[in-house]
């Protein structure tokens, strides 16, 4: 990234436009007549009239209420009566109350379902197919990333049917003579946040695998051939060439499956509501449910933070370790 | 040596995944072309295409309306999002002006930026300024949201394009929004359509946002409309699937002719520079 050259002599008077009103055609022509003789690499003033009517209403939905969540987090509020400020409790909550707690330990323990079964499946099966070409590959490819598609609602509704007392999971194990293990698996206590996060396992595998197939076509044959004349079996062809090759996609693909698994609200309403008892919530529910059902507005505003943190710190950790790797 | 065995393994393997990621798609497939009475979840092969459901969701659960209303609302939103960056990304990516970089990643924070954490201030902001229960209020934050990715994406594109295109253009006397609309959004338009698939696909299928901002029905989204309709008729599992069928179809039918963009652009945009 180069950053612009400063050129403080050359840059034109007053730059900020009036902000709040969407420029019209004429406007940016005229304004934009008046900066176009300037040499070529000169700061341009025009380019804030292009980017105004963006930032205006990024800003003000967007930068305002992340701000306003912030400020939320430090009050105690209903939503109606006024609000006393709380100073750092509702961080402190987060961290010691089981309520809040709880939540944020079954969004990391979905992290496994969501990110890392995910990653792995791909990484396998991308790597069975790098040995040799693989013909109907674009049928493949959009079957399996077909699930990244539909609207979580209706996977939703299409699970609950899977996943039912009467439905085609327990269906197939009574079918195996297992019929001992049917339950209602959205409903039971240890089962529910495993049956959630199958789910987003079979949402992100595909991402993924398409992600890995995309990069192990880019491998070189050579390095196969190489590693092939040198006698490594398919292990040692994994960790030796493939894996090393897919370093930059694996650290998309995690960076992709962790921000779906935290930000995944319309699932948990859909399947569970964060039942039975609290054992699937998860922050993202915990917002809309302390926010808008028990009056808890700072409290859902710090945990709002905490997500928003949380997915940062996971974010950023998975970039360090690539870059950290590649040096 | 890739004997014949690994192949038909591995492809044994690539079918069973396929198969995994299709069996809840034909399972409400099959349940929504079934008989209504058939309280059987399972998967049970319909017998004929049953077109009932479909007529039934449409009049009974009001899932007319709801479509006009995801339709309005998503055409609104792409056509905004569009509009606002290409004109931002344009800015960011060909020309140079203090702080330039600064006000580019405050839009590239909103790539990983959770809804949960803007969906409260949100709420009792549009509320404050009686948009509650109007479509502004589906409209504008998610249009805020989409520009996030937008940004990012257009301005990879003006970045990449040709140097001496937009060097010629401005020879040739064209000012910058002429070079724009005249020279690089032309060029562009495979970069402009998967923008265009993505928002399209994240405006549809958005529920938090509609969950939140509409308590009526007459603002109903069809993700909404699905989710009250569950809650309501939990046990009509014909009538759930033929909804989710209809909600699903139009942006299945997108993804199918148009896969490449759609991977293209859900895959890269989480790629930081």
């Amino acid at each position: 990234m180069s950053a612009a050259p400063a050129a403080p002599s050359a840059a034109p008077d007053s730059p900020l436009p009036p902000g709040t009103s969407a420029p019209r055609g004429s406007l940016l022509r005229r304004t934009a007549g008046r900066y176009r003789r300037g040499a070529p690499g000169r700061p341009r003033a025009v380019g804030y009239l292009y980017i105004a009517p963006a930032l205006v209403l990024y800003a003000v939905f967007l930068l305002f209420p992340l701000g306003q969540t912030a400020w939320l987090s430090l009050l105690h509020w209903d939503g109606l009566t006024a609000a006393t400020w709380a100073g750092g409790a509702n961080y402190r909550a987060l961290l010691t109350d089981p309520s809040l707690r709880g939540p944020f330990l079954h969004a990391l323990a979905l992290l496994f379902f969501y990110a890392v079964l995910p990653v792995v499946l791909g990484l396998l099966l991308a790597s069975a197919l790098s040995r040799f070409r693989v013909r109907g590959m674009t049928f493949f490819r959009t079957v399996l990333f077909l699930p990244q598609v539909l609207a979580m609602v209706v996977v939703g509704v299409a699970w609950r049917s899977v996943l039912g007392a009467d439905g085609l999971l327990n269906d197939v194990l009574r079918t195996v003579g297992l019929g001992s293990l049917a339950r209602s698996w959205l409903g039971d206590y240890t089962w529910a946040l495993p049956a959630v996060g199958t789910v987003g396992t079979w949402v992100e595998t595909g991402l993924c695998v398409v992600l890995f197939l995309a990069g192990v076509q880019r491998i070189p044959r050579e390095l196969y051939e190489a590693a092939r004349m040198d006698g490594a079996g398919p292990l040692r062809e994994f960790f030796a060439v493939t894996l090393p090759a897919l370093r930059a996609e694996t650290a998309v693909a995690l960076t992709l499956t962790i921000v779906a698994g935290l930000r995944n609200f319309d699932l948990i309403y859909i399947t569970t509501s964060g039942g039975p008892g609290n054992a699937t919530s998860v922050p993202a529910y915990e917002v809309y449910h302390r926010a808008f059902e028990t009056n808890e507005v700072g409290s859902a505003a710090a945990m709002g933070i905490g997500l928003t943190v949380l997915i940062f710190v996971l974010t950023v950790s998975v970039a360090r370790l690539v870059e950290g790797r590649e040096r | 040596m890739t004997g014949r065995l690994e192949r038909s393994v591995t492809y044994g393997i690539l079918a069973l995944f396929a198969v995994i990621s299709l069996t809840p798609v034909i399972g409400i497939l099959s349940t929504a072309f079934g008989r209504q009475s058939s309280l059987d979840t399972g998967f049970a092969l319909p017998d004929g295409l049953n077109w009932a459901n479909f007529a039934d969701a449409w009049t009974r659960g009001h899932f007319g309306s709801y479509l006009t209303n995801s339709v309005l609302v998503a055409v609104v939103v792409v056509t905004a999002t569009t509009v606002l960056a290409v004109l931002a990304a344009y800015a960011f990516g060909v020309m140079r002006f203090p702080g330039s970089n600064l006000l580019f990643y405050l839009f590239v924070l909103g790539l990983t930026l959770p809804q949960e954490a803007l969906v409260v201030p949100l709420y009792f902001d549009l509320r404050y300024w009686q948009l509650t229960d109007t479509y502004w209020a589906l409209i504008l934050p998610q249009t805020a949201q989409s520009l996030a990715f937008g940004v990012f994406w257009m301005r990879t594109y003006f970045r990449g394009s040709p140097r001496s295109v937009i060097e010629a253009a401005r020879i040739d006397g064209a000012s910058s929004w002429t070079t724009l609309w005249r020279v690089l959004v032309p060029m562009g338009r495979p970069a402009l359509s998967t923008m265009v698939v993505i928002v399209f696909m994240w405006t549809w299928n958005e529920f938090l946002m509609a969950l939140v901002m509409v308590s009526d029905e007459a603002h109903r989204t069809v993700p909404l409309g699905l989710a009250f309709f569950q809650g309501q008729h939990s046990s009509d599992t014909a009538l759930l699937a033929a909804a989710s069928v209809m909600i699903a179809l139009p942006v299945v039918v997108v993804y199918v002719a148009l896969q490449r963009r759609f991977i293209e652009g859900m895959l890269t945009g989480a790629v930081k520079e």
